[in-house]
């Protein structure tokens, strides 16, 4: 169990094995996130697969502006305490390509179309977060 | 609605950090520019279009310049708003309302990344606490996909830099004027993979106004003019990938920048082939290099052996951000797509001094292309063209 919330209660599906949410359009396109207010009318929710393949990625270098409530944020907080990380998009395959941290590797060991899986990680002192990491590693770990 | 539209007066502000003057107070020098070069008065223009992003509203200018009564419409079209300016004042003319028009855009940023709120977006909040919310990770991730798709290497993204700066070194009204070479612009501070910090421009301050004229005007003030061949502004197509998305379609659909130019070219009556020097939304290396081929100038992939080539380099098949784009002079968002418009204004009329390019027959360029893109996937591009000589 994770003791800590989940950054937005809606995001994620709750359970042993969390599914990401995202929603179905009346015209059948899989959207993410699950729209809110007035547009997730005739949205069904959808869970989003926990699989899929890599599109893109980055690193985040520096300290994000506000909003952001990562590490390095807080009120004595500062760029020294701002832990750089990785992002990217995975391909969930028939369905959408959604956006995400990616966890436990390095730059080094991303390549396009790598085999990704869902997972919930810790964000800061209060909150957890969504990301992929790679399956090989996942797999291993198990 | 017909009428052939020309740009008669060029004025900007340099660009960069400029203490003590606002970013208004920016616009109105470019306007002054703008109207000396056309040899005109404040009270001559009938009417005017600007905005800014960040820097507040076009239309107190006229505190500044006289209350002469003129219409003046706020423009405010986040990185479009140069282009939707410039659409507005063509439009004003061309439908016969008015023989003279100004447009104009200025803008004073903080430092940094801009940082923007998720809900200004339709984004829940999550998206921006967790730290998504940042256009150079977007810039980053297109990039990153696109150099793994077409074999474009990190040299290639460095020569783009290195090409800026040196060009800036030629540009009266840029930001960066010092040469930074290759090795330091690929060793520096990693910002976002694989872009580093001299890979990236930044938020900056700056002014540029334009004069607008029918062609029976120019005639009659013996102006000096180039003419707006076509000017297309396009939002975002279904299933496009774009600045500010945590879910993308998994269907590839169309690009702003693609439509925008498809639309100038058809409507000027000209192809890529024709284009003699070109600015291109460069808000960092890979953008000019993706927004070569999305404009049609290249297929993809191919820009590396066009930069290691210097086909893009002033003395090139195809000399692009001549006055080292954004990478060199900064983006204040408001006066940034203008800034691309006055360029090659200058570049037609054979007045772009140490950086003019020597166009086809050696007697300058007759053809000059633009293009803006920016957030939520909006692009404008204006091409223009000198007659006669």
């Amino acid at each position: 169990m994770n003791a800590l919330a989940p950054i937005d209660p809606q995001l994620w599906s709750s359970g042993d094995q969390p599914h990401l949410m995202g929603g179905k359009l009346a015209s059948g396109e899989i959207v993410f996130p699950m729209p809110q207010g007035d547009a997730a009318n005739d949205v069904e929710p959808y869970k989003l697969s926990r699989t899929g393949t890599l599109w893109s990625w980055t690193s985040q270098g520096f300290l994000p502006k506000e909003p952001y409530e990562g590490r390095g944020s807080g009120e004595n907080e500062g760029p020294p305490d701002f832990e750089p990380f990785l992002i990217g998009y995975v391909e969930l395959p028939g369905e959408v390509i959604v956006e995400s941290r990616i966890v436990d590797a390095t730059l080094e060991d991303l390549e396009l179309g790598m085999a990704m899986e869902f997972c919930i990680v810790p964000f800061n002192n209060t909150h957890s977060t969504y990301a992929f990491r790679p399956q090989k590693l996942a797999e291993k770990a198990a | 609605m017909s009428e052939n539209v020309y740009i008669i007066g060029a004025g900007i502000h340099p660009f960069g950090r400029t203490e003590g003057r606002s970013g208004r107070e920016q616009g109105v020098f470019a306007v002054r520019e703008a109207m000396a070069d056309a040899g005109l008065e404040w009270k001559d223009i009938e009417c005017a279009y600007g905005g800014s992003s960040a820097a507040g509203s076009a239309d107190i200018m006229v505190n500044e310049l006289g209350l002469t009564s003129l219409p003046f419409t706020n423009v405010a079209n986040g990185c479009a708003t140069g282009g939707s300016a410039l659409v507005s004042a063509q439009l004003a003319i061309a439908s016969g309302m008015y023989d003279l028009a100004l447009a104009t855009g200025f803008d004073k940023h903080p430092r940094g990344a801009f940082n923007a709120k998720p809900s200004d977006y339709g984004l829940p909040e999550w998206y921006g606490q967790t730290g998504m919310m940042l256009t150079t990770q977007f810039f980053a991730m297109k990039i990153q996909r696109y150099m793994q798709l077409h074999g474009i290497s990190r040299t290639t993204l460095g020569r783009v830099a290195e090409k800026a700066f040196r060009n800036g070194t030629k540009t009266p009204h840029a930001w960066r004027r010092s040469p930074i070479d290759l090795e330091t612009i690929m060793n520096a501070q990693m910002i976002n993979d694989p872009l580093t910090k001299y890979m990236f421009c930044s938020p900056s301050e700056g002014g540029v106004a334009l004069i607008l004229a029918s062609e029976k005007k120019m005639r009659e003030l013996g102006a000096d003019g180039v003419k707006i061949s076509k000017v297309a502004v396009k939002t975002r197509p279904p299933d496009s990938f774009e600045v500010f998305q945590a879910g993308v379609s998994v269907n590839e659909g169309g690009k702003p920048t693609m439509l925008a130019s498809q639309a100038a070219f058809e409507g000027a009556g000209i192809g890529p082939e024709d284009i003699d020097v070109a600015q291109l939304q460069d808000t960092e290396s890979g953008a000019e290099i993706m927004h070569m081929a999305e404009n049609g100038f290249c297929k993809d992939g191919e820009q590396e052996e066009w930069l290691a080539n210097g086909w893009s380099e002033h003395d090139g098949k195809l000399p692009i951000n001549t006055d080292g784009g954004c990478l060199a002079c900064g983006e204040p968002v408001g006066a940034s797509g203008l800034r691309q418009v006055y360029e090659n204004v200058e570049q037609l009329r054979g007045r772009a001094g140490e950086r003019q390019v020597a166009g086809r027959d050696g007697n300058g360029p007759k053809t000059g292309y633009s293009h803006v893109y920016g957030a939520p996937g909006v692009s404008a591009v204006a091409i223009l063209e000198r007659l006669g000589n």
